[in-house]
């Protein structure tokens, strides 16, 4: 099929609806934030229109900077345990019978049902003293006595992870299916054992989209605010943690405006880095 | 003993029996093809040689060492896979490596031999090219280097030249067959065309439902075929019924053949005659005679459809040999014995 390029202004109007949508639920809040960002708070609760960098300045400080670099190395650390556990699940998963991939896809799909919520209090619930899994530890003769592995930053990493896993899963299926199974086996028959096999075909045969599922994993590891809250100690508290204290309890809007937004640049600019090694690499 | 011995191997499925009761031995240096229609189980058996696939039954021996449970990565083989599976993230040059990196060598050994390979295939210099940059024939030979690189014992290669086109696909039959003479290497071929077979095969290995019907060399094949089946699968035949008469002569369509005989103690029987074999005569000449239905005139040869008693023979003939017929006439047909093979039913 041959695909030409857009003529008359007609042309253009499927591209009407998703433009609209976009500006509405997209452009015009994010617009409205940085604008709120420069704003001037008045004591007492509101901002008045003004044009003022107060609120990037008090960002710029020790505390803010040590809860944005841990929010970023909780986002990559989630986004690393994912993938390392999904792709080699995934790649088994994909060589199963059909009938047990559906059960497997199917279990983690009603993951997804899950809230943020549930899936923090269930864990909080494993992990405290009273209920928790050390009980079946102490059951079975491994611990002495039970206690608490939570709140901790171990607590709001596997909450994390946890709740990361099925999207990291649903990402790498669809290209490892794709990938030809006939690769591991002529490595095979190259001489590499199976686990040689993986390491040297499938994972750099996939180099791009493990890339791009670490980047996803990252993204959606950075928005949590929820679990680091339920599972962690207030060292263990996000940048979005703040934001939403800032906004909401607070009512520092301009604050709070400004602190998001300095996450999502500094997010594009990891992002956009990444990208670019990847591209390095390539090339190379 | 030298070479591999395959010993009552059985592959089964559930209940589906893939390979029956497989026994062959392929003598050092050969080159055996392996022929036969798809799901006659001939990818599985060479899967099985691979470790690959598992036998159910039955052992498999490579110069006297039982190797039937070693994994596939111990047994030191090459294999050209049908759909080459060149490693997409590599280059030319760390393709046919990674059998050696795999094990360790040092990389100006690994530079060196990745050097010859690449003078061996006629592609010096294509050491950086990424796999996706060749053609179908440069990637075809790229898997064939990758494969021989540790100079295996055993090459096996599943359909390999079935991607390429038909002109392309002659002349590699001829370079893989001298590659092959020259290295010496045991040689196993999966593959569904008999040309190919003809062409690159010391021993041809006819399958069919799981069994081997017939393992000889190809000229054996096509004059000695060992069944109705085999005359059939390889080149063209006729194949007529026959039966022998009270003082033992074979009768064919109602007429005695002069000199050919029925197998001792068989009554009835299949007669195969290659088409290039059938002499058009004189309608009084011939042994048999008929009328001719459609003339196939391809400018090399022609081929002649003729209607003997509502069965069909095709005569293959140069245009130089034959004589004049046209659609509808009368001709005969010779049939001499040494031409003849009679099978069992």
């Amino acid at each position: 099929m041959r695909r030409e390029p857009p003529q008359t202004l007609g042309d253009y109007l499927p591209l009407l609806f998703p433009a609209a949508m976009l500006t509405i639920f997209f452009v015009v809040p994010f617009g409205t934030m940085i604008a709120v960002s420069f704003f001037q708070r008045q004591q007492g609760g509101f901002y008045t229109p003004a044009f003022v960098f107060d609120n990037y300045a008090r960002f710029l400080s020790v505390f803010f900077g040590g809860v944005l670099g841990f929010s970023l190395m909780l986002a990559i650390i989630v986004a690393i345990c994912c993938v390392v556990l999904a792709l080699p699940f995934t790649y088994m998963l994909t060589r199963m019978a059909r009938k047990v991939q559906v059960v497997w896809l199917v279990a983690l799909l009603s993951i997804l049902s899950l809230s943020e919520v549930i899936i923090g209090f269930a864990w909080s619930t494993l992990f405290s003293r009273t209920a928790g899994i050390t009980n079946i530890l102490v059951a079975l003769g491994i611990m002495a006595e039970a206690k608490a592995l939570t709140p901790s930053f171990g607590a709001v990493l596997t909450g994390m992870v946890y709740q990361a896993f099925p999207y990291t899963v649903l990402v790498l299926f669809p290209a490892l299916v794709r990938l030809d199974p006939t690769l591991t086996e002529a490595a095979r028959t190259l001489g590499a054992s199976p686990l040689k096999a993986f390491f040297t075909v499938v994972v750099p045969a996939l180099r791009n989209t493990i890339t791009a599922t670490l980047i996803m994993v990252f993204i959606f590891a950075l928005g949590s605010y929820l679990l680091p809250q339920l599972l962690g100690r207030p060292q263990h508290w996000t940048l979005s943690v703040l934001i939403t204290d800032q906004a909401i309890y607070q009512s520092n809007m301009p604050f709070a405006a400004a602190m998001a937004v300095f996450l999502v640049l500094v997010t594009l600019g990891l992002v956009a880095l990444t990208v670019i090694a990847g591209r390095k690499g390539e090339a190379a | 003993m030298s070479g591999l011995a395959l010993q009552n191997v059985v592959k089964e499925f559930g209940t589906f029996r893939a390979v029956n009761n497989v026994d062959l031995t392929v003598p050092h240096g050969t080159f055996v093809c392996m022929l036969g229609p798809s799901g006659c189980g001939k990818t599985t058996l060479l899967r099985m040689i691979a470790g690959l696939d598992l036998p159910t039954g039955g052992a498999i021996r490579l110069d006297g060492e039982d190797i039937t449970q070693v994994p596939t990565h111990k047994r030191n083989l090459g294999m050209v896979f049908q759909s080459l599976a060149l490693f997409p993230h590599l280059t030319v040059g760390e393709n046919i490596a990674y059998p050696l990196r795999i094990r360790g060598a040092a990389k100006e050994d690994q530079k060196k031999r990745v050097d010859e390979l690449l003078a061996m295939i006629h592609l010096t210099g294509y050491a950086d090219r990424p796999v996706a940059k060749l053609s179908g024939g440069q990637r075809q030979r790229v898997a064939i280097a990758r494969a021989l690189s540790i100079s295996p014992k055993l090459f096996l290669l599943d359909e390999p030249l079935s991607a390429l086109d038909a002109k392309l696909r002659e002349a590699m039959q001829v370079e893989l067959r001298q590659l092959q003479q020259k290295l010496g290497i045991t040689t196993i071929v999966v593959t569904h065309d008999q040309r190919e077979a003809m062409t690159m095969a010391d021993t041809v290995v006819v399958m069919s439902g799981g069994e081997i019907r017939q393992a000889a060399s190809p000229i054996e094949i096509y004059r000695r075929p060992a069944d109705s089946f085999v005359a059939d699968f390889i080149g063209q035949t006729n194949l007529l019924d026959v039966a022998g008469d009270s003082s033992g002569r074979a009768v064919v369509l109602g007429q005695a053949i002069p000199g050919l005989e029925l197998p001792a103690g068989a009554a009835k029987g299949t007669l195969s005659v290659r088409p290039e074999d059938v002499h058009l005569t004189a309608p009084s000449a011939g042994a048999l005679t008929g009328k001719v239905t459609f003339v196939r005139d391809l400018g090399g040869t022609i081929e002649t459809f003729v209607d003997v008693a509502g069965h069909q023979i095709v005569a293959v003939s140069t245009p130089r040999e034959r004589p004049e017929v046209t659609v509808g006439q009368e001709v005969g047909i010779a049939l001499t014995p040494d031409v003849c093979v009679v099978l069992k039913k």
